[in-house]
């Protein structure tokens, strides 16, 4: 009984929401303080109640908590049952999102100071955690679908949080319809999942797929479908192209939604289905192969963006990739083509989720922490545009640090978080081998290039004076008052960010001894902490993948700090390649103007449009027409003269009366 | 020769038609509310007279003819008051010729 609980975690925060939602803004809006406490308090007892099933699940040999699953629906033999899944995957994200999550509020108490819509933002920062709590806790697919829209929503209301500018509601459209299209894939495969498999409860699908119940090629479909959902979601190429614009929403909100937990949901989707994955060959080379693809393809347009924010939300797009490519290939090493037994795939399912969940976990963190730093520079030059920073580290000391540390753990850095994880991807795809291997390779070099560039140009050299047009501050509070000059955030900022340096640096210890990758059913044998800190050494690859990061930087070193490469010079001598990056590979035009414009608009829709107004407007214009006509000639009996009614009714009666007589 | 009920019912037919022509035949609308006087008086005729020959015991139909003289009455007061109006706003009486609201 007390592992019902576990319901609470997600409940808490639909309750907070509804009570800044129902009581707090309509009647205490002068008090927007309580709001945030009342998020706050309510993520901060669900952390609690995390850490607990965490530490229970860790205690239970099958790493697993029963709860009992309660009715949602009944429709005569059909029924969908609501209950919780909560494993050591679950458990893993329960703490990882209400942590985040925690320590991204507290941070925006301080970044929405003063903003009009103080409430409204905590309500949905609540809406967005239980739903990504449910999101991570549901044990069947259909009730982890509402929640998936569930988040797109509050992904939604939070980039066109500041609705008034029409770029943020654009790209909160956007952001809403590009995953909308993934998750009509994830839709078909949960239906192809039902027809094949008659349930939609995830463990057994995953029970049906290792025992064999489940295969050949609609199952790889359904894999592929689900897998749509997840590259919507988690921004993978080729519907990437909402991340990067959904930068619009305030900072905090892309740290927590755009940089840690949503985007990872695509993530954990795949993990989640993975033994649907691992069965069929084909749907791991494609998630292996987008995944790949996606962080090279997503790191090179990082190199050349000006705005620190979308620097971070290209990386945010590639990290992503890595760990799509983490599962794929982790799941291909142990793919033979004779006939695979179920240990062999259990134990892939394993490796691939082990390695694809620690970059997850770590990226989490140190992510998270680059996009509180640009917010708390943001606060300080009131730009995004690293082109007007410069010299920051003088006036933001902490700021600085707690960045450098992310951004060294994002590049792989010994012995940062960032390390440990980026290595285990690239030992696997290394292992198996092929073009993906030199795929994070490159983007690994690249990861550590566009970091440094932005930490150079935002915290190097002289101050370049803020935002040039100040009447346009990217943010409401930052334009109270005119400063003197940049000066570092205070301590309702600075404080999550050194808590969340900490983790940057700590979280990847984790799995020193082998202890994440078993508690997540993946068999390496334990090791000594130090053998884990130091052991890796013993192989060329780390040693290979520390270099290129170490070239990555000092590139970035030489062009922006000490600027003995002209970094306008390289742009001039490569100016096709630089035109096409910074233009996005033109993925916005090519689907604005080719697939909505002429596909879409003058095909199809033109097409239903000539329909409707030939067809169906025709048909109901073409009835009214006729009775328009009729009424022209009846309309000539209502002269309006009594008399000639009075003469009618008169010869009426005299008519009934003559017929009365004559038939009797 | 005694006059009986069918005498009376006689003229209440002939009033009756005498008033249906005027008000259906005539333009003035001042005669045209005669005319209707004409019927009403003719509906009294027929109430009183069958009151009297078919059930002289019970006085139902003669206090019936009172009430609809008096509603003729009150007829009369407010239909002479808007052929006065019509009158003075118009300087007609003819009622095929107030016809603004007709199209």
């Amino acid at each position: 009984m007390p592992y019902q609980l576990t319901w609470f975690i997600f409940v808490l925060p639909v309750v907070a929401f509804a009570a800044i939602g129902l009581v707090l803004r309509p009647f205490f809006n002068h008090r927007p303080n309580w709001s945030a406490y009342a998020t706050i308090a309510s993520i901060g007892a669900a952390f609690v109640l995390s850490a607990w099933t965490l530490i229970t699940v860790m205690g239970r040999p099958d790493h697993q908590l029963p709860v009992e699953p309660l009715q949602w629906l009944v429709i005569g033999g059909f029924e969908i049952r609501v209950g919780l899944l909560v494993d050591s995957l679950t458990a893993i994200m329960l703490v990882l999102v209400t942590g985040v999550s925690f320590l991204v509020q507290i941070y925006s108490q301080g970044y929405m100071k003063g903003d009009p819509g103080y409430p409204r933002y905590f309500a949905w920062m609540a809406l967005f955690t239980a739903n990504m709590l449910g999101l991570v806790m549901a044990d069947n697919l259909v009730f982890m679908y509402v929640f998936w829209e569930g988040v797109g929503l509050c992904s939604y209301l939070l980039i066109g949080f500041w609705f008034h500018r029409p770029s943020a509601a654009n790209a909160a459209k956007k952001a809403f319809l590009v995953t909308r299209l993934g998750d009509f894939g994830f839709l078909a495969g949960i239906l192809a999942l039902y027809a094949t498999g008659k349930t939609f409860d995830i463990a057994t699908l995953r029970e049906m797929a290792v025992v064999g119940t489940l295969a050949g090629a609609g199952l790889t479909w359904a894999a592929i479908g689900i897998f749509a959902g997840a590259a919507g979601k988690s921004a993978q190429f080729p519907l990437h192209t909402w991340l990067p614009d959904a930068m619009e929403g305030p900072t905090p909100v892309s740290s927590l939604i755009h940089a840690a937990t949503m985007v990872a949901a695509g993530v954990f989707l795949v993990a989640r289905t993975f033994p649907l994955f691992v069965v069929s060959e084909q749907s791991l080379q494609v998630v292996a192969g987008i995944g790949a693809f996606t962080a090279i393809f997503a790191a090179s347009m990082g190199l050349v963006a000006n705005d620190v924010k979308r620097v971070m939300a290209y990386s945010t797009v590639s990290q992503l990739g890595y760990m799509m490519l983490a599962l794929g290939a982790g799941g291909l090493l142990y793919h033979s083509g004779e006939g695979p037994t179920r240990e062999l795939l259990e134990e892939a399912a394993a490796l691939g989720i082990s390695i694809g969940m620690f970059h997850l976990f770590n990226h989490a963190f140190f992510k998270c922490l680059l996009f509180l730093g640009s917010g708390s520079v943001n606060h300080a030059t009131g730009t995004f545009d690293m082109r007007y920073m410069g010299g920051l580290r003088k006036f933001m000391p902490i700021t600085t640090v707690t960045f450098v540390i992310a951004g060294l753990s994002l590049a792989g850095i010994w012995p940062l978080a960032g390390f440990w994880s980026k290595d285990e991807i690239l030992a696997a795809s290394f292992r198996y081998g092929g073009f993906w291997f030199y795929l994070a390779m490159a983007s690994v070099f690249m990861t550590a290039f566009y970091v440094f560039r932005a930490i150079f140009l935002t915290f190097g050299g002289e101050y370049r004076g803020g935002d040039p047009h100040q009447h346009h501050s990217a943010h409401a509070g930052s334009q109270e008052g005119e400063h003197a000059g940049p000066h570092e955030s205070d301590r309702l900022m600075t404080v999550p960010m050194i808590v969340l340096a900490v983790l940057s640096v700590g979280s990847g210890w984790i799995n020193l001894t082998g202890g994440f990758s078993r508690f997540l059913g993946d068999h390496v044998e334990q090791r000594s902490v130090v053998e884990g800190l130091f052991g890796i050494f013993k192989d060329p690859l780390p040693w290979t993948a520390l270099i290129i990061a170490s070239l990555g930087i000092f590139l970035a070193y030489s062009m922006y700090s000490r600027k003995w490469i002209s970094a306008e010079a390289v742009g001039r001598a490569f100016k096709p390649v630089y035109t096409i990056l910074n233009r996005k590979y033109y993925m916005d035009e090519f689907y604005e103007g080719f697939i909505v414009k002429s596909a879409m608009l003058n095909g199809i829709f033109r097409g239903s449009q000539e329909f409707d107004r030939g067809v169906v407007d025709g048909a109901a214009n073409g009835i009214g027409k006729g009775f328009i006509l009729m009424g022209r000639v009846f309309r000539r009996l209502q002269t309006g003269q009594l008399q000639g009614y009075a003469v009618s009714i008169a010869i009426g009666i005299v008519a009934i009366l003559l017929a009365f007589y004559l038939w009797h | 020769m005694s006059v009986g009920l069918n005498h009376y019912l006689i003229l209440s037919a002939i009033l009756f038609s005498i008033g249906l022509y005027g008000a259906l035949g005539r333009r003035n609308a001042i005669v045209v509310l005669m005319s209707i006087e004409l019927m009403l008086n003719a509906a009294n005729i027929a109430l009183i007279a069958f009151s009297r020959y078919v059930a002289s015991a019970q006085l139902a139909g003669q206090a019936f003819a009172l009430f609809v003289i008096i509603v003729a009455a009150a007829e009369a007061v407010v239909a002479l008051a808007i052929i006065m109006t019509v009158y003075r706003s118009r300087k007609t009486v003819e009622v095929d010729r107030i016809n603004l609201l007709k199209w």
